[in-house]
C-alpha cells in the first residue's frame, strides 16, 4: 500500500461517505446537558404518562450510579464522553403529530429522498413499509392503513406510547432491563423514539418493515428504542437503515432495540449500519453504542440477526438472543468492515435456556487501512438446556498490513449433552486472487470488491434482496481505496 | 505482434531471465520447451505484468507498443490472455459471475456494450460443452474443489470467451489425463486463426502432439539457446535436455 499525498485522500474519503451533507431546518433542541429536568421535559414534550416518566428516572438514577469504565469491556481506544455536553432532544420544528406525508417538512422528505429511502407511498414499487427517524423524531411511516387491516402495528416509539400503552408497558424492558449496561441504561433515561412493531397471532407480515435513523443536528446523540413483538405463530422482517452528516466531533448513538418472538413466531431484523465513519485520519465519525437483544419467549420460536456494519468510528455491538422457549433458534450473521481509523467490536451472545435450542454465528470481520476490529462473542448454555447445539465460525480477511483482526469466543456449556463447535479463520485478501482477475481485464477495485463480497457470500444471502445490493455496494465504497 | 528483445529479468534480486530474444508474429504458434527453472514460466508471467518480476534490461513491444509500462489490466484488455499453471481459487464467488465479469470490464474497455446476461448463458453453456464441462461448474465458486483438469478446462473456457490476440498457455498440459489433454488441445486448436499468436510453454512435448507449433523454441538457463520447427519438440523428446546441454557445451569448448 502507497501513501498518497494527503489532498488526493481528502478528496477520496468526501466522495467516500455520500450521506454526509447536512439539512438546514429549524430545529427545536433542548440545550446540552442531563439531568432530571431534562428528562422531565422530553417527557412532556411527549405527552408521556407518568408510569414512563417513573421508568426514565428510575433509569437515571440507576445511571448516576454507573461507571463508564464499566462499559470498556470491548478492545476500543476513545476519549471520555462528556455526557453534559449533549444534547439529549432535537426535533424539526413542526406540528407535534402527523395526519399525512403531506405534512411532513419537504426539507426532511427532501433529504430521505437524497438518500434513497422512498417515503412517498405513491412511488413505492418495492413494498418496504418506512418509519424515518430523523434526528430524535420519527418523521413519517408509510403504509400504516394497509398495515392496520392485518391488524399490524408499525408507528413511531411515541406513537404506541399514547395509543397502545399496555403493550408498551408490557413489553418495554422486558428483554433489555433499565438496569441492563451503562449506555443502555442511559437509553432507557433520555430515549425519544424509535419504532414499535407489532405482529398479532398468526399473521405473516407481507412486506418489509423499515426504519431509517438520521442523525443531523450537530452536538446532539440519537437514543432511539425500538420494540418488536411477534406473538405467536407470526413472522416479520424488519430492516434498520443509518446515516448521518459528516462532522469533525464526534456523535454519540447509543440505541436499544428489543425484540420478543413468542410461541412458533419468527422476527428476522437486519441492519445495515452507514453512520458517518470519521475522515481518514480518524476526526468524527459516530460512536455507535448499541444494545440489541432478542427473547425468544415461546417454543420453538425464532430469532435471526443479520448485519452489515460499515460505517461509525466505533462500533461496539452484540445483538444477541435469549432461547428460553423449546426448540427455539437463534441466528447471528454479520459482516463488519474497518477502514481507515475505524474500529468494530462485534459480535453476539447465544444464552441457551430452553431445550433443543440451537444457535449459528457466522460472522465475517473486514480490516483495510488501520482499521482494528474484534469479534467478541459468547455462547452460554445452561443445565436445563439439554440437546443444544452452536455453530460458530469467525473468519477475519485483513486487507494491508496496518490493520488488525481479534476473536474472542467464550463457550460456557453447563449441560454434558450440549454441542459447542468453534471455526475461526483469518486470512489475508491474496495477491495471488486479485492477480487472477486483473489478467482477466477486471478493475482492481472491483477486484477487491468481488473477493470482499465472496467472503461475505454466506451473510449477504441472509439479507433481503434490496439490502443484499445496497450492502454490496456500501462494502465497495468503504473499502474504496483500501488497495493500492 | 511481439517482439521481444534482449529481456532480462529477476525474482528477489536473483537474475532469471538473461536476455530473450523472441517475435510471435499473429497467427503463429510458438512452443517454449526447457527444463524446471530454466525461465519459462517466468516469461509468461513477466509478459502479464505479475507482481514480484522485475525487468533489469530489455524491451518488449506489443502490437508496435512498449507492453512493459501497462497495468496487469491493460495488457488483458490489450488481448493478452494467460492460462494459468495453477489457477486461482476464489470461495463465494460463483464462476459464472466471475467469467461475465472479466468479459463485460474488456467489453467496455473497448467501449462496447455489457454482454446480455442470456446471451452470455447461451454461449459458455455451448462452449463448456465443447470442453466436456459439467454445467454446475458455472454456479461453483471459481475454481474451488476444482479437479486438476476441470481448473485446466476452465482456463482454456475463459480464453475461449475472451477471445485473446495473444494467448500464452503456462504449462497448461500438466495434471491432465489424455482425455483431458485432447479436449483441451481441441479447444485451443478452435482458437487458432490468423489474427491470434500462441506462445505455449511446457516441459513436454506431448501437448505438442495435438497442438502442433510452427516453431520450438528451448530455453536453458534464462537464454533461448535453440529455435526450430516441429522437429526440434520430437527430437526433444527422444533426446531430453541432456542433449541440448552436451550440444551447448561442446560448442562452447
Amino acid at each position: 500500500m502507497s501513501d498518497q499525498p494527503n489532498a488526493e485522500i481528502e478528496a477520496l474519503a468526501n466522495r467516500e461517505y455520500e450521506a454526509g451533507f447536512v439539512t438546514e431546518i429549524e430545529q427545536d433542541t433542548v440545550p446540552p446537558g442531563l439531568d432530571e429536568d431534562v428528562i422531565r421535559t422530553i417527557s412532556a414534550k411527549k405527552s408521556e404518562p407518568e408510569w414512563l416518566l417513573e421508568w426514565r428516572l428510575k433509569a437515571y438514577r440507576r445511571w448516576l450510579e454507573m461507571r463508564e469504565e464499566d462499559a470498556r469491556w470491548a478492545k476500543v481506544r476513545y476519549d471520555p464522553i462528556d455526557f453534559q455536553a449533549i444534547s439529549y432532544f432535537s426535533a424539526p420544528k413542526k406540528k407535534p403529530k402527523l395526519e399525512s406525508l403531506d405534512e411532513v417538512d419537504p426539507e426532511i422528505l427532501e433529504t430521505f429522498n437524497k438518500l434513497g429511502i422512498p417515503l412517498d407511498e405513491q412511488k413505492i414499487l418495492s413494498g418496504v413499509a418506512v418509519d424515518a427517524v430523523f434526528d430524535s423524531v420519527s418523521v413519517a411511516t408509510t403504509f400504516k392503513k394497509k398495515l392496520g387491516e392485518l391488524g399490524i402495528l408499525f408507528m413511531p416509539f411515541s406513537e404506541a406510547v399514547q395509543e397502545h400503552p399496555d403493550l408498551v408497558r408490557k413489553y418495554l424492558g422486558s428483554v433489555v432491563p433499565y438496569s441492563d449496561n451503562f449506555y443502555a441504561t442511559l437509553n432507557s433515561a433520555v430515549f425519544t423514539d424509535g419504532s414499535f412493531v407489532y405482529i398479532p397471532k398468526g399473521v405473516r407480515c407481507p412486506m418489509e418493515l423499515s426504519t431509517y435513523f438520521r442523525i443531523n443536528e450537530a452536538n446532539t446523540g440519537q437514543f432511539e428504542r425500538t420494540l418488536i413483538v411477534a406473538d405467536d405463530d407470526s413472522y416479520v422482517s424488519y430492516l434498520e437503515g443509518c446515516t448521518a452528516p459528516m462532522r469533525d466531533e464526534n456523535q454519540l448513538h447509543a440505541a436499544v432495540v428489543e425484540l420478543v418472538a413468542l410461541d412458533r413466531a419468527r422476527i428476522k431484523y437486519s441492519t445495515v449500519q452507514n453512520w458517518y465513519p470519521g475522515d481518514v485520519n480518524g476526526v468524527g465519525g459516530i460512536y455507535n453504542f448499541v444494545t440489541k437483544r432478542g427473547a425468544c419467549r415461546g417454543d420453538d420460536s425464532q430469532i435471526s440477526w443479520t448485519q452489515v456494519e460499515t460505517g461509525s468510528a466505533i462500533t461496539w455491538k452484540y445483538p444477541s438472543c435469549i432461547l428460553q422457549g423449546d426448540r427455539s433458534v437463534g441466528e447471528f450473521y454479520s459482516v463488519a468492515v474497518t477502514n481507515n481509523c475505524q474500529q468494530a467490536d462485534t459480535g453476539t451472545k447465544m444464552i441457551h435456556l430452553g431445550r433443543d435450542t440451537r444457535s449459528t454465528i457466522i460472522s465475517k470481520g473486514i480490516s483495510a487501512g488501520r482499521g482494528e476490529q474484534s469479534y467478541r462473542g459468547l455462547v452460554e448454555i445452561h443445565q436445563r438446556a439439554s440437546g443444544a447445539r452452536n455453530y460458530s465460525q469467525c473468519d477475519s480477511l485483513l486487507i494491508g498490513d496496518r490493520c488488525g483482526a481479534h476473536t474472542f469466543p467464550y463457550i460456557d456449556a453447563r449441560n454434558a449433552s450440549a454441542i459447542v463447535e468453534h471455526e475461526a479463520t483469518t486470512s489475508k485478501i491474496s495477491d495471488d486472487q486479485l492477480f487472477y482477475c486483473r489478467q482477466r481485464g477486471i478493475d482492481p477495485e472491483d477486484a477487491v470488491s468481488m473477493v470482499v463480497n465472496g467472503f461475505c457470500k454466506e451473510v449477504f444471502r441472509e439479507l433481503p434482496m434490496e439490502f443484499a445490493v445496497e450492502a454490496s455496494k456500501l462494502l465497495a465504497v468503504t473499502l474504496e481505496g483500501a488497495v493500492g | 505482434m511481439l517482439e521481444i528483445r534482449d529481456l532480462h529479468a529477476s525474482i528477489q534480486g536473483k537474475e532469471v531471465l538473461k536476455g530473450i530474444d523472441l517475435e510471435v508474429r499473429a497467427g503463429e504458434v510458438h512452443a517454449l520447451m526447457g527444463p524446471n527453472g530454466s525461465g519459462k514460466s517466468t516469461l509468461a508471467n513477466v509478459l502479464v505484468g505479475r507482481e514480484g518480476y522485475e525487468v533489469t534490461k530489455g524491451e518488449v513491444l506489443y502490437q508496435g507498443e512498449n507492453l512493459l509500462t501497462l497495468s496487469v489490466e491493460e495488457r488483458a484488455r490489450a488481448g493478452i490472455f494467460l492460462a494459468f499453471q495453477y489457477p486461482i481459487e476464489i470461495p463465494g464467488v460463483s464462476n459464472g459471475y466471475f467469467i461475465r465479469a472479466a468479459v463485460n470490464a474488456q467489453r467496455s474497455a473497448r467501449g462496447e456494450d455489457e454482454i446480455d446476461a442470456f446471451d452470455f448463458l447461451t454461449i459458455v453453456k455451448q462452449k463448456m460443452a465443447d470442453l466436456g464441462m459439467k454445467p454446475e461448474l458455472l454456479d461453483r465458486s471459481v475454481n474451488e474443489g476444482f479437479s486438476g483438469g476441470e481448473k485446466k478446462r476452465n482456463e482454456v473456457l475463459q480464453m475461449s470467451l475472451l477471445e485473446p490476440t495473444l494467448a500464452l498457455l503456462d504449462e497448461t498440459d500438466s495434471g491432465l489425463d489424455i482425455d483431458a489433454l485432447k479436449m483441451v488441445a481441441a479447444g485451443v486448436n478452435a482458437l487458432r486463426s490468423p489474427e491470434r499468436g500462441f506462445l505455449i510453454v511446457t516441459h513436454y512435448q506431448r501437448l505438442l502432439d495435438y497442438i502442433v507449433p510452427d516453431h520450438t523454441h528451448v530455453i536453458v538457463d534464462g537464454r533461448i539457446v535453440k529455435s526450430g520447427d516441429r522437429q526440434l519438440a520430437l527430437e526433444l523428446e527422444e533426446r531430453g535436455y541432456g542433449w541440448i546441454q552436451q550440444q551447448l557445451e561442446g560448442g562452447a569448448a
